[in-house]
């Protein structure tokens, strides 16, 4: 079972954390890769806040071609993260040339262009240059997006943050997500390593998606280019997230309707149960089977929290007003938050859709059977 | 027969007929009640001549020489009344004193059974027992990395949808505008297919309403049956009770004069109206009722005059291509019904089926699309077609499942499977199998005429008299002299039998693959075969 840490902190905070969090938790994972993603991000990176960022790792000509590409489409760098890793490298690390976190300045002619647009584009940039790189095996791009860097990497989480020195002050993050792999059913391909990010929406899962073929052919079918990839099963918790929110412009709350709706006779004394029908009868196709404990987050920052309803999977919330994580175990949050009031930790069940907004004021819980807020 | 008798060219020795009747002498209690109940008259009392010679050791003693008679049963030759192999006479001999026994050979009856130039009708199914669908296996079992589920204990939704389901976008657009949604009704995956009234007995249709509504009103599975091309009691066309079945038109039309005249007096809206355009036992002809089953009830609910063949015509006569065939005809049972009810086509499975598909995906109206297989079963078709026409159910729904994958709507037009599923009785893995190959259900026919009923029909040729209305059961009968053997309530208490069985042993087969919170329909990573060439086919796992 892979292991999971997520924590939103009012002031930035270092990956090393999470980290931390992911080591005290070892016992639950193998250590055979570790994956972490930052948002609302602090440091030099406060400056320049629209600025995409590319995250991913290169060889020396794949750097070049990156650098080629970019220049052809007018990105200038803006500003980059240096990672000088030692010669060698800890056991069960591969030996890579260039771990990139580059921040770019927008071609000219793209600032009339709307938001929409331009997130359009930087979506088509990341696959392209996957694209590019799964050819010549050159380059892996994990995320290309604004105030958002990703680090995934092959071994155990606090042996690869050591070597790639993650404590170090220009990278600090309001929002971290980090996710220690169990390495299972797929080769280890840093394209299969969670979180996993699609224009703006993240996610990270514990467990096996058991209806995954039929969700990857459903999203794959819905003719959007971001619907790709599918290396792990977990990667559709991220698609459909976005498909729920950016397709369907629905909150949330309705994310957990989605991927596990309430049976029929819950359905049936639910106060918005016209609409819920609906959207479980047109949205059958991607009902999750889980057991699987969804975390992830929005594009205003949010971090949220899902049990699918099984509720075979770990996954603990807590924390303090300014600060807050959640975890696959308990030490992991002890870790992290240890002046918490630990009285008030608790395990969302199957019904439990557990948010914490970018104020990081308080724990919203959302209980499947409640109302709707009202919808937009 | 003396040596010099003249033969002809049908003339036949038991030997040559299917079916041999052993018959016990020295058990036979000569009570008739065999020859009485042979649906063919193959067996006839008769008496038998015997001659016995007595010597003795003693030479000198006298020889005596006896002519004797005994009384007994003689098995016909004649080919009309060749032996079906129905065993009825051994069911009901009190001695056991006579069986059918099938011939060790090929039997040369079935070059004889086209006198007069007509060719062999029959009911029943394809004479070929062997089943694909028995040999796909379900191989993702859940060890460990995702707990395997306790098909006893946990919850499951096993149900699917029946009608046209919008892209979600779509949906939600006409939900907040009051827009015209289709209606989709969500039912249990296990259907009884169109058998119609007219090709079962009274008592067979009541026996199956009846059950039907028991398993949705006492044990809330909303299982579905299908009336087939014939009609529907008044009485059930203007009770509740309605909503559980889906009303049949087909190309004869047969009944649809009473439904349409009963639907202002509705109380309940049907599930569905399914269109028949074929069907998998014979592909490409219509339905047939012969005239031995068409006395006054069944003339009278058909709104035809009695005692004449019905057949069908293969296709709807007053239409000539696929867009008033389909699309109009499709429009016009929506209007009947108020836009209420979802209207769909069944077509024999065919080479030619994804051209129908492609179209149906482009009518916002087709609320699903049934195909039926070869090994589909019926009441009355020739020999011919049942043998020999027809397209195998599974890769003809694996082909429709991904080629709405490929356009995208795999969740907007069910596929419903049919024709052949549990053949060799194994009807929860066959209905599984074609559900992760992409059917949302599967219609099941033969399959309940022998659980719900002890129809005796096999792939290997067994009675299949149905066409004639001697069911030696009662259940394809008109004539009462024979349907009252049929008790309605215990065929609805096999239908429920049927179904809740059929329920534990579906979950039996998904929860150890880690499904329980929705049907794992086109869960084709879950499957695999133990043929190369299959596999490719099915695009599921190579297995050996």
């Amino acid at each position: 079972m892979c292991r999971l840490f997520a924590v939103t902190s009012e002031t930035p905070i270092s990956p090393m954390v999470a980290i931390n969090a992911l080591d005290i938790m070892q016992e639950g994972h193998d250590g055979s890769g570790v994956g972490l993603f930052l948002r609302d991000l602090g440091g030099p990176f406060e400056e320049i806040k629209d600025a995409p960022i590319l995250s991913g790792i290169f060889t020396e000509s794949g750097l070049k071609r990156l650098d080629m590409y970019m220049m052809e489409l007018g990105f200038m760098t803006k500003y980059k993260i240096s990672i000088k890793i030692p010669k060698t490298a800890p056991p069960g690390v591969p030996k890579r040339d260039i771990y990139l976190v580059r921040a770019y300045e927008y071609p000219e002619e793209w600032e009339s262009l709307s938001q929409e647009t331009l997130y359009d584009r930087l979506l088509d940039i990341r696959l392209a240059l996957r694209r590019m790189g799964e050819e010549k095996e050159d380059m892996i791009v994990f995320s290309f997006w604004p105030d958002v860097i990703m680090i995934k990497e092959i071994g155990d989480p606090m042996q690869v943050a050591e070597y790639l020195n993650l404590d170090r002050k220009e990278l600090k993050a309001r929002v971290i997500m980090a996710q220690g792999r169990q390495n299972t059913n797929y080769a280890i391909n840093l394209y299969a390593c969670h979180p996993f990010f699609l224009q703006g929406f993240a996610t990270m899962t514990n467990g096996e998606n058991t209806a995954f073929i039929p969700i990857k052919e459903y999203l794959l079918s819905r003719r959007f280019s971001g619907y790709t990839g599918y290396q792990s099963d977990s990667e559709v918790f991220t698609h459909i997230l976005h498909y729920t929110m950016k397709k369907l412009e629905l909150g949330i709350e309705a994310y957990k309707h989605v991927i596990t709706p309430l049976n029929d006779e819950d359905l049936g004394h639910h106060p918005d149960r016209g609409f819920l029908g609906h959207l479980k009868n047109t949205c059958r196709r991607l009902i999750i089977d889980g057991p699987n404990c969804v975390i992830g987050c929005l594009t205003d920052h949010s971090i949220f929290m899902v049990q699918d309803r099984k509720k075979l999977r770990p996954g603990v919330v807590g924390g303090r007003p300014g600060m807050f994580a959640f975890s696959s175990e308990i030490c992991g949050l002890d870790a992290a938050i240890p002046d918490r009031d630990k009285a008030r930790d608790f395990q969302p069940m199957h019904l439990d859709t557990v948010v914490i907004g970018p104020d990081r004021r308080e724990i919203d819980l959302c209980r499947q059977t409640e109302k709707l807020p009202l919808l937009h | 027969m003396p040596s010099n008798r003249k033969i002809t060219p049908s003339t036949l020795s038991i030997k040559d007929l299917p079916w041999q009747i052993l018959w016990d002498k020295d058990r036979c209690t000569l009570c008739g009640q065999c020859t009485a109940v042979c649906p063919v008259q193959a067996i006839e009392p008769a008496v038998f001549r015997k001659r016995i010679v007595n010597t003795k050791l003693n030479t000198e003693a006298e020889i005596t020489d006896e002519h004797t008679v005994y009384y007994g049963i003689r098995q016909k030759t004649d080919p009309a009344y060749g032996c079906v192999g129905c065993a009825t006479c051994q069911m009901v001999c009190p001695n056991d004193a006579i069986i059918p026994i099938r011939g060790d050979e090929a039997d040369k009856l079935r070059f004889h059974i086209n006198r007069g130039g007509q060719p062999r009708r029959r009911g029943g199914r394809r004479n070929n027992p062997e089943s694909l669908l028995d040999r796909i296996k379900f191989i993702r079992i859940s060890m460990l990395t995702d707990p395997a589920l306790d098909a006893g204990r946990h919850e499951f939704e096993l149900r699917t949808l029946l009608g046209r389901v919008l892209p979600p976008e779509e949906n939600l657009s006409f939900l907040r505008e009051n827009g015209w949604i289709p209606p989709v009704r969500e039912i249990y995956p296990l259907m009884i297919g169109g058998m119609s009234f007219g090709a079962l007995s009274p008592n067979m249709w009541e026996g199956l309403q009846l059950g039907i509504a028991y398993l949705n009103e006492e044990l809330n599975m909303p299982v579905r049956i299908c009336t087939g091309e014939g009609g529907c009691p008044p009485r059930l066309l203007r009770s509740r009770f309605l909503k559980y079945v889906i009303l049949q038109i087909a190309s004869g039309y047969f009944g649809w004069d009473e439904i349409i005249h009963a639907l202002p007096d509705m109380k309940a809206d049907p599930c569905a109206i399914e269109i028949k355009y074929g069907q998998g036992a014979k592909p490409g002809d219509g339905g047939l009722l012969m005239w031995h089953k068409v006395n006054q009830l069944i003339a009278a609910i058909r709104g035809v005059p009695q005692g004449i063949n019905l057949p069908s015509p293969p296709t709807h006569q007053t239409q000539y291509s696929i867009e008033e065939s389909v699309a109009k005809m499709i429009q016009s049972m929506y209007m009947a019904t108020g836009f209420r009810v979802p209207v769909y086509p069944k077509i024999s499975a065919t080479s030619t089926a994804m051209a129908v598909l492609n179209n149906l995906t482009r009518n916002p109206y087709a609320a699903g699309l049934a195909i039926d297989g070869e090994d589909g079963g019926t009441g009355a078709a020739y020999n011919v077609s049942m043998n020999h026409m027809g397209h195998p159910i599974a890769s003809n729904i694996r082909d429709a499942y991904l080629t709405l994958v490929a356009v995208g709507k795999q969740n907007e037009i069910p596929l419903f499977a049919g024709g052949g599923i549990g053949k060799t009785g194994n009807l929860a893995a066959n209905a599984a199998a074609l559900i992760m190959l992409g059917a949302s259900g599967v219609q099941i026919g033969k399959y309940v005429m022998q659980a719900a009923a002890g129809c005796v029909g096999s792939e290997s040729d067994r009675c299949n008299i149905c066409n004639l209305g001697l069911c030696p059961k009662g259940i394809t009968s008109q004539d009462p002299r024979l349907y009252r053997r049929l008790d309605v309530d215990d065929v609805a208490q096999r239908v429920v039998d049927l179904f809740l069985s059929f329920d534990t042993e579906l979950k039996k087969i998904v929860a150890p693959l880690g499904r329980s919170t929705t049907l794992p329909i086109g869960m084709s990573d879950a499957i695999g075969i133990d043929d190369h060439h299959a596999a490719d086919r099915l695009q599921i796992h190579y297995v050996v």
